[in-house]
């Protein structure tokens, strides 16, 4: 049977056996005959040979079998243990290769050594090599519905934890610092692969399973406020701010300074209060909204006629970079330098500590993440019989639906590491087994379910159910309220339609939309609507005459039409400035809209 | 019925009458049944839409947030390839967009007496369907040669629609006049009369064209499918023609119907057109187990056959008779509908909702609707 031979997807010739000619040129890459890089696939369905050796393929090592037999033997592991042999001598050796996905269909590979047959054409190192490496930080995870582990490690990438050990000299955008981070008690082989010692992301805490007073309805959280106070889940916030000195055409060039009171656009002076002499503001100032980080003025911006002779600082513009709205801190750190084109670069880092609050979001490692909804005094929370306060308390609604077994094992093992000294080995598919470690929690002393006896900590009443605690490691998510709340009563509005700006950063407005317009007409609520609708309202003198658009003059505190003059009745009418815009933009379009007066009633 | 319910007349709808006259005692003094049908009259002023009441813009909300939760998928039915019905979304925005062609057209033709038992109902059937040239022939060639084309027949599939060879010669002479046909048994041999046809693409053409030739049946209907509904049987098709349909004499011409509304109205008038738009919208939402009151739907149908016509809720239809210049120019095109005002000066009064909150002004429904008014001199000064 003769078959066409693709190589990197272009015709190169016929093989009379194709199967043998795949068998060949595997075994010459094994070898080392030809390059590893090499995937060769026979493709049945089509009786075509696809032999590709181009980039941006996927691909993954395996051990090759052979009869029925690993290649990689025990003695192969004993060399590797004592440093004898690496990762690329096993694949010169060929012991293992890579495959991509489509030589992956001439595979058939197997889990583990003991699911061996003589069919069998590679082995997985390990099953965990099917996850990914978040997705394998994810404890017991083979227990779990895939759609969890996911949200388990999407939760995790947006951990906060100590991202990197020189952060005190980087000037990062937006950095977040766990304090005090620790290492889970419950961990996976990738915890030790990953150096996870290094750059932990979370703390363990003692968690149990019940609702509190309706606070932690729909996945939100109970907290322990001593816990907080402790320093739970504190962070701290980094943000630089960056300014340098611009240099414009005609050898005018931005000052870094303390601006001069005559410069155009100077604050008040106690805006720049915390500026030293050069202009920069002092480590470890306490800054609020509005005030000045680092002073700075810019030369004017359109030069003409004799100002270019002229330059004296009046003319020259404040461009201070100021803290914006909402923003507070202390300064941190002060770093003068130059850019690429030798201008001076001026960088502040500002930092905020952030004590957990109501609506900051915290997860545990199953793609269970919610925010706290209340932050309770250690008094009024339930304790156990032994005096144990949970940190957290977690709702029991947000395990049927979701099945994250492995949340509930986790705490379970969590509660045996730190009863017994030790960590648990939750790696998925090869993890303590959940018997074990309820036998060694019996043991222990508790029951062996991971329940205890709870009181009402406001009562002190015992509860008729026996509540489900255990230690979990949980992570603090970088989404935090102090970052989002929002609120406006009154504001910046836009300059084209007077309307209010759009915006958390701008200080904007919650837009009532066209939907929301409809409700309130269906509601016969005409008047409510007028008064929601009038951010922009405007009243625009309007000539009885010809209906167009009327000049008032406020200082003359006289009214005229443009084309009929100033012997003409002139009315003011209340509109919406988006309609006398409206009728603005329609004049570009030489559309003349006149408006007809009449009396309303 | 009672005169003293009579008297009512005028007050109540003969609907509520009906229904008084049906739930009284059969002994029932004369005030006692006035106080009952004037408690009535109380309960039905009650019970109307007040003036100032947005009822548009309620139904257009009460129909489209249940719009959001219906499935796009198309309904199948069970055996039939290409007998699929466009339901949920989809259908309500093809009625309501008044499209003239709409995706699946399909009908429900109940039959008389002795056929809704069942009688004969394969044959009916299959009289309906639209039969083209296609469905009957065995084979059809062209001799390159001699440039004739050759159709060979089914023999079975003629008896089934009760045509011979020379009858469907003579319908095809129609379609193709500058062919001599010549009936051989079960061929028909069709031979150019002029001899300049010398293009064999022009014969390939001719080829396709008599294929659809149409032969028996009804013009239109694609696809039939008889049905038992509870103790009769029905035919359902896929295709429409309501005015051939009722015009055979098996159909019982008070109960067939069809979906597309235009076609309804256009051989039965338009109030039956409204009817059927209010039928066919409920019927869709009714499908998806949602619960909108009918009357939202009459009000939208009632709108769009104002007009003595169905015209749809597009641009060019419902919204294009609107007196506003304004409430035009925001629902689509602006530019156009501001242009052509200007052409023309338009005058826009202000009348209406959109345009009121375009400029600010108090909208004329519910409270904005009132104003105050004193008449000079009837207030005393003081």
């Amino acid at each position: 049977m003769t078959s066409e031979v693709y190589m990197n997807g272009k015709f190169v010739g016929n093989v009379d056996d194709p199967i043998a000619f795949v068998n060949q040129v595997r075994g010459e890459r094994r070898k080392g005959m030809v390059s590893n890089n090499l995937n060769i696939t026979y493709v049945q369905e089509s009786n075509e040979i696809k032999i590709e050796a181009s980039k941006g393929r996927v691909r993954r090592p395996l051990i090759i079998v052979k009869d029925g037999v690993s290649l990689l033997t025990p003695g192969h592991i004993k060399q590797l243990e004592n440093n004898e042999l690496t990762w690329d001598d096993l694949i010169k050796h060929g012991i293992i290769e890579y495959l991509d996905a489509l030589e992956e269909d001439n595979a058939l590979v197997a889990f583990f050594e003991e699911d061996l047959t003589s069919e069998h054409t590679h082995l997985e190192i390990s099953p965990l090599s099917m996850v990914s490496i978040t997705t394998s930080l994810v404890p017991y995870g083979n227990f779990n519905q895939s759609t969890r582990l996911n949200a388990g490690s999407k939760n995790q990438k947006q951990a906060l934890g100590f991202y990197a050990a020189n952060y005190l000299v980087r000037m990062d955008m937006d950095v977040n610092l766990l304090l005090n981070p620790q290492m889970p008690i419950v961990q996976s082989i990738t915890h030790e692969i990953s150096n996870y010692a290094k750059h932990p992301a979370g703390q363990n805490v003692v968690v149990a399973v019940m609702s509190y007073e309706g606070y932690n309805m729909e996945d939100s959280i109970i907290i322990n406020k001593a816990s907080i106070e402790r320093g739970l889940a504190r962070s701290i916030y980094y943000r630089p701010m960056i300014t340098e000195e611009l240099r414009y055409a005609g050898g005018l060039i931005d000052e870094i300074c303390v601006p001069d009171k005559d410069v155009k656009g100077y604050r008040s002076e106690k805006d720049y209060k915390y500026l030293e002499g050069d202009g920069i503001i002092y480590p470890e100032a306490l800054v609020k909204e509005g005030d000045v980080v680092i002073g700075k003025t810019s030369p004017p911006r359109f030069l003409s006629g004799m100002d270019e002779y002229n330059l004296a600082s009046s003319t020259r513009r404040e461009s201070s970079t100021t803290l914006k709205h909402g923003e507070q801190g202390v300064i941190d750190f002060v770093l003068l330098t130059e850019n690429e084109e030798g201008n001076k670069l001026v960088q502040v880092r500002i930092r905020e500590q952030r004590i957990p609050e109501v609506g900051d979001k915290f997860t545990s490692r199953h793609g269970q993440k919610g925010v706290i909804g209340l932050i309770v005094n250690p008094t009024d929370l339930p304790f156990s019989a032994s005096g144990i306060v949970p940190d957290i308390i977690f709702s029991p609604h947000g395990i049927p639906s979701r099945m994250t077994v492995s949340h509930l094992i986790e705490m379970v093992g969590g509660k045996v590491g730190s009863l017994a000294g030790r960590y648990i080995n939750g790696t998925s598919f090869d993890c303590e087994g959940e018997q074990a470690l309820r036998e060694e929690l019996l043991s222990l002393g508790f029951r062996e379910n991971g329940t205890e006896t709870m009181y009402n900590g406001q009562t002190g009443e015992k509860f008729h159910a026996r509540i489900f605690v255990g230690n979990m490691y949980y992570l603090k998510l970088k989404h935090m309220v102090a970052n989002k709340i929002h609120s406006r009563a009154r504001g910046p509005i836009q300059l084209l339609t007077r309307q209010p700006t759009e915006g958390r950063a701008k200080e904007g407005g919650l837009r009532l939309g066209e939907m929301e317009k409809d409700t309130f007409v269906a509601h016969g609520a005409a008047l409510l609507l007028k008064e929601r609708f009038n951010s922009d309202k405007t009243f625009v003198p309007v000539c009885e005459t010809c209906g167009s658009i009327a000049i008032k003059d406020e200082y003359k505190n006289i009214s005229y039409c443009p084309s009929c003059g100033d012997s003409v009745d002139i009315n003011e009418v209340e509109m919406s400035y988006a309609f006398k815009l409206l009728m603005d933009e329609l004049k570009s379009l030489c559309i003349y809209p006149t408006l007809k007066l009449k009396n309303k009633y | 019925m009672d005169p003293i319910i009579k008297e009512y007349k005028d007050k109540l709808p003969e609907k509520v009458l009906a229904e008084i006259e049906a739930n009284i005692p059969a002994r029932i003094s004369q005030t006692k049944l006035r106080e009952i049908m004037e408690l009535t009259v109380v309960e039905y002023g009650r019970m109307k839409v007040e003036a100032g009441e947005s009822v548009g813009l309620v139904s257009a909300e009460s129909i489209g947030e249940p719009g959001t939760q219906m499935t796009l998928n198309t309904f199948h039915f069970a055996g039939v390839a290409e007998m699929n019905v466009t339901v949920g979304l989809p259908r309500i925005i093809e009625i309501l967009d008044g499209r003239k062609e709409i995706k699946t057209p399909m009908m429900e033709i109940y039959l008389r007496k002795p056929y809704s038992s069942g009688k004969d109902i394969k044959q009916i059937a299959a009289n309906i369907k639209e039969t083209t040239l296609v469905d009957i022939i065995a084979e059809i060639s062209i001799t390159v040669s001699e440039l004739v084309l050759e159709v060979t027949f089914n023999e079975a599939k003629l008896k089934e629609f009760s045509v011979t060879a020379s009858s469907v010669a003579k319908l095809l002479q129609k379609s193709v006049g500058s062919f001599t046909i010549t009936v051989d048994g079960l061929r028909l041999v069709l031979k150019p009369k002029t001899k300049d046809l010398k293009n064999l693409n022009e014969l390939y053409r001719i080829k396709e064209k008599i294929k659809e030739t149409f032969i028996a049946g009804i013009k239109g209907i694609k696809q039939v499918l008889p049905v038992k509904r509870e103790e009769e049987f029905i035919v359902i098709t896929a295709g429409s023609n309501l005015k051939d349909v009722l015009k055979l004499e098996f159909v019982d011409e008070e109960r067939t119907t069809t979906n597309d509304v235009f076609e309804i109205a256009s051989v039965l008038g338009v109030e039956a057109g409204r009817q059927a738009l209010i039928n066919e919208v409920f019927k869709v939402i009714e499908n998806q187990g949602l619960n909108v009151d009918i009357r939202h739907i009459m009000l939208v149908a009632d709108a769009m056959c104002a007009g003595g016509v169905i015209r749809g809720i597009t641009r060019t239809g419902v919204v294009s008779e609107k007196s506003s210049v304004l409430a035009r120019a925001s629902f689509e095109t602006p530019i156009k509908h501001v242009i052509n005002a200007s052409l023309i000066g338009e005058v826009d009064y202000l009348t209406s909702v959109v345009e009121n909150v375009m400029i600010n002004q108090p909208v004329p429904v519910g409270t904005g609707m009132a104003g105050l008014m004193v008449k000079p001199g009837s207030v005393e000064k003081k």
